[in-house]
């Protein structure tokens, strides 16, 4: 057992800390973020040109084939930069499915140009009313003469807009949460009867709510087999999870960092507001808090090869310690920011949004405590 | 990063359970697993055994009777002892005055004390703490007076953990009361608990036991030659010996069976006629303890990569003092919870060896609220939890 990074994940995170520096500071994610796209471009071509976009995949697919602690790593540089770019929703989502379930023609069509940084993707799964059960598919896919035709509606599709293909999970068969019965299918977002309503989120990406009134596809459109999809949204979802609880240790630390140096320099009653025993030993809280959140994305990360029950006991345990932690620092370092921590004018609050809307990511504490237990 | 074993180590490992399932003793293993108290005796059997093997300072150097096994090796032992319910080796002779004595004792302390401490021929405990010194330790008031080739010594020691059971006790006392700093008029004396001025006055804790007592010093005469290091360097002593037995401070694979045995009862406790076990709430307070024992346990195997890297141990002990101890209160109070009016019933004999009576309610609940009780120690022994928060804010944080 070894848990410390090697040389190239190193220099990884280090190549990522440095675009975060010398390209992507607040005030120029402040402005991507308030962009009409909600994303840059360009930066997304750089991260084309970089490999970024192609760590997850298999060097068959055009990727680079690394492991699951490179995406790890990606992300939690990702969270400390509150980048904007849509790489969990088109990449690991998108981009995930297609290289689980799909075919090697879904995978030449698609991945390839995925990894240029030529197409954007999403993942349409949640629904209203589904609440985070993740087997809660109401949208149904008949199947007709050369294909199918999915009709329903799907919850905050992150990324839907700027979407050229969004991955529709719909049912043919079963009850509206059971297992079995779901499947995936590839939909071009100019189809005919798909109509989406695309919105800002309170942290600054970009979604939208997604209807599919009669949307026909074709056979090629199916990904994977009919009705069999369940096991490989929970896959991908799951490595989808492991990367935001990296994402979240990134916000966190940064929080963290930058509340300790408020503490600092921050003057009241004649001195520094760090020399208070209460905001040390709040600090200190932070710190652990900090540090188990890495702990346990790790592990997270590192059981994700492992057979179902292992991975998802480690990734649901993650996310719901990351859950609570997170509320807890970010809840934090807004209080020891004082007044200032409310105002939109500091990086602090825009953190502290987005650890706040990570923890609604395919389920929040509560529900990753309750599979977590087995009950789930 | 990789989350596999070596093959090296899981060959230790099996080696280190092949030996505990053959050479632990059944009637150890049997108490420990049930809870009960263990005697003097128990403790010095199985501490005999580790040193017949070889095994009882894994941290040690190799020349002075270590292991030589790697920081993962050490945790692996811990872990698998703690898995096999064997007793833990008291600590003050193998962790704490044993890397004082190799590190800054005279040739003839090194000869005479180390051997007896491996083998488990003496006995020793620690006077630190007095009743004007606690977390503010430097102020201790404990005299030591050079009178010729003796200390003459003063004052008293408390919380003294097995002064009971001792042979030797190693001291904080003030050998200079007019030095700048409190800290810099402080030696470190070894003493024989024989020597005639001593008195030892148990101290009965919340739960009814006897494991800490008063230790009184009226004109204890103490041969020079007992002085470890330089005369008021005791200080530095004494934060070495803290910082050295690190590994293990967690004492995550003591809490992981904890947590078994809890579960053992919530799934044997009924509420509303089904298992407690698969009551929404307990299951859910259960859970959340899980994953934060998950947190500390990685936590540690993180620091425990940093040090097989080369690098020297960090502040990461305090923050691992810090939730270890929670983590073990944590499970001490749901296991009370689980037992529920059973945990009223005050019987100390049934916790002790030899009582076979039949047991008031069922016989996991006996221990349930004694244990719940003494384990309030745990964030308040080896430097309180809010001591540990002010030291990784002054050194990692520097606040």
């Amino acid at each position: 057992m070894d848990l410390s990074y090697s040389e190239d994940q190193t220099l990884l995170a280090e190549s990522i800390a440095r675009f975060i520096q010398n390209d992507y500071d607040f005030e120029t994610r402040s402005r991507i973020a308030g962009s009409d796209l909600g994303f840059d471009p360009a930066a997304w071509k750089q991260f084309a040109a970089l490999g970024w976009l192609g760590i997850p995949f298999s060097e068959e697919a055009g990727g680079l084939g690394a492991d699951a602690v490179a995406v790890m790593i990606l992300m939690e540089q990702f969270g400390r930069g509150l980048v904007v770019e849509p790489y969990v929703p088109s990449i690991l989502l998108g981009g995930g499915l297609i290289a689980a379930a799909g075919t090697e023609a879904h995978r030449s069509r698609y991945l390839g140009d995925l990894i240029a940084g030529r197409i954007q993707l999403a993942f349409g799964h949640g629904e209203p009313g589904g609440r985070y059960a993740l087997a809660h598919v109401a949208t149904r896919a008949e199947a007709r003469a050369g294909g199918f035709t999915l009709t329903g509606r799907k919850a905050v599709v992150h990324n839907a807009a700027a979407a050229d293909f969004i991955i529709v999970s719909a049912r043919s068969d079963g009850e509206v949460r059971a297992p079995e019965g779901i499947s995936l299918f590839v939909v071009p977002r100019g189809s005919s009867g798909l109509g989406l309503r695309p919105y800002r989120t309170i942290d600054g990406l970009r979604a939208a709510e997604v209807e599919l009134d009669g949307v026909e596809v074709g056979e090629d459109a199916l990904l994977g087999e009919v009705g069999g999809a369940y096991p490989t949204v929970e896959a991908v979802t799951d490595r989808a999870v492991a990367a935001v609880c990296a994402e979240a240790v990134g916000v966190m630390d940064l929080l963290r960092e930058t509340t300790l140096e408020y503490l600092k320099t921050r003057q009241q009653f004649g001195r520094p507001l760090g020399t208070f025993q209460v905001l040390q030993h709040r600090s200190v809280d932070m710190l652990i808090a900090c540090e188990e959140a890495r702990s346990l994305a790790l592990m997270a990360t590192l059981n994700l090869d492992r057979t179902s029950p292992e991975r998802r006991r480690a990734v649901s345990a993650a996310k719901a310690h990351i859950g609570t932690a997170g509320r807890k620092v970010g809840q934090e370092a807004v209080q020891l920011h004082g007044g200032m921590g409310v105002t939109d004018e500091l990086k602090v609050g825009h953190y502290f949004k987005r650890l706040t809307m990570i923890d609604t990511f395919f389920g929040d504490s509560a529900h990753h405590l309750d599979r977590f237990a087995g009950h789930v | 990063m990789n989350i596999e074993l070596t093959s090296a180590d899981r060959a230790f490992r099996d080696e280190v359970r092949t030996f505990l399932g053959t050479s632990l003793p059944p009637d150890i293993k049997r108490r420990v697993e049930n809870g009960l108290e263990l005697g003097r005796e128990d403790y010095a059997s199985w501490h005999r055994i580790l040193y017949e093997k070889g095994w009882v300072a894994p941290a040690w150097p190799v020349d002075h009777g270590g292991t030589g096994w790697t920081p993962m090796q050490r945790y692996l032992y811990d872990e698998e002892s703690a898995a096999a319910s064997a007793p833990r080796i008291m600590p003050f002779g193998v962790n704490m005055v044993g890397p004082v004595i190799f590190t800054f004792g005279s040739a003839a302390q090194k000869a005479r004390y180390l051997p007896r401490i491996l083998s488990g021929e003496d006995w020793w405990c620690q006077g630190y703490s007095e009743p004007g010194a606690g977390s503010d330790l430097a102020s201790l008031r404990t005299r030591a007076v050079r009178d010729g080739d003796v200390y003459v010594v003063n004052g008293q020691k408390t919380w003294t953990t097995s002064a009971h059971w001792a042979d030797q006790i190693f001291c904080l006392v003030r050998t200079d009361p007019d030095a700048a700093k409190p800290q810099q008029g402080i030696s470190f004396l070894l003493i024989d608990m024989q020597s005639p001025g001593i008195e030892v006055k148990p101290i009965i804790t919340i739960d009814g036991g006897h494991e800490v007592n008063d230790v009184f010093f009226e004109d204890v005469r103490v041969p020079v030659e007992n002085l470890v290091g330089e005369e008021n360097r005791g200080w530095t002593y004494a934060k070495f010996l803290l910082s050295f037995e690190r590994a293990g401070i967690a004492d995550v694979g003591r809490s992981k069976k904890q947590l078994a045995g809890l579960k053992r009862i919530a799934a044997a406790e009924l509420s509303d006629g089904r298992p407690l076990s698969e009551d929404d709430r307990f299951r859910e307070k259960i859970a959340a303890l899980e994953i934060d024992l998950l947190a500390l346990e990685y936590t540690e195997l993180r620091a425990l990569s940093r040090q097989n890297a080369g690098e020297e141990p960090g502040t990461e002990a305090n923050i691992l003092k810090i939730r270890g101890t929670e983590i073990q209160q944590r499970i001490t109070e749901l296991t009370l919870e689980a037992v529920g009016s059973y945990a009223n019933p005050y019987v100390p004999e049934a916790l002790k060896d030899g009582w076979n009576e039949e047991p008031i309610g069922p016989e996991y609940a006996a221990g349930a609220a004694p244990r719940y009780f003494n384990w309030r120690k745990a964030s308040i022994y080896g430097g309180s939890n809010e001591i540990q928060k002010g030291i990784v804010a002054k050194l990692v944080l520097e606040l």
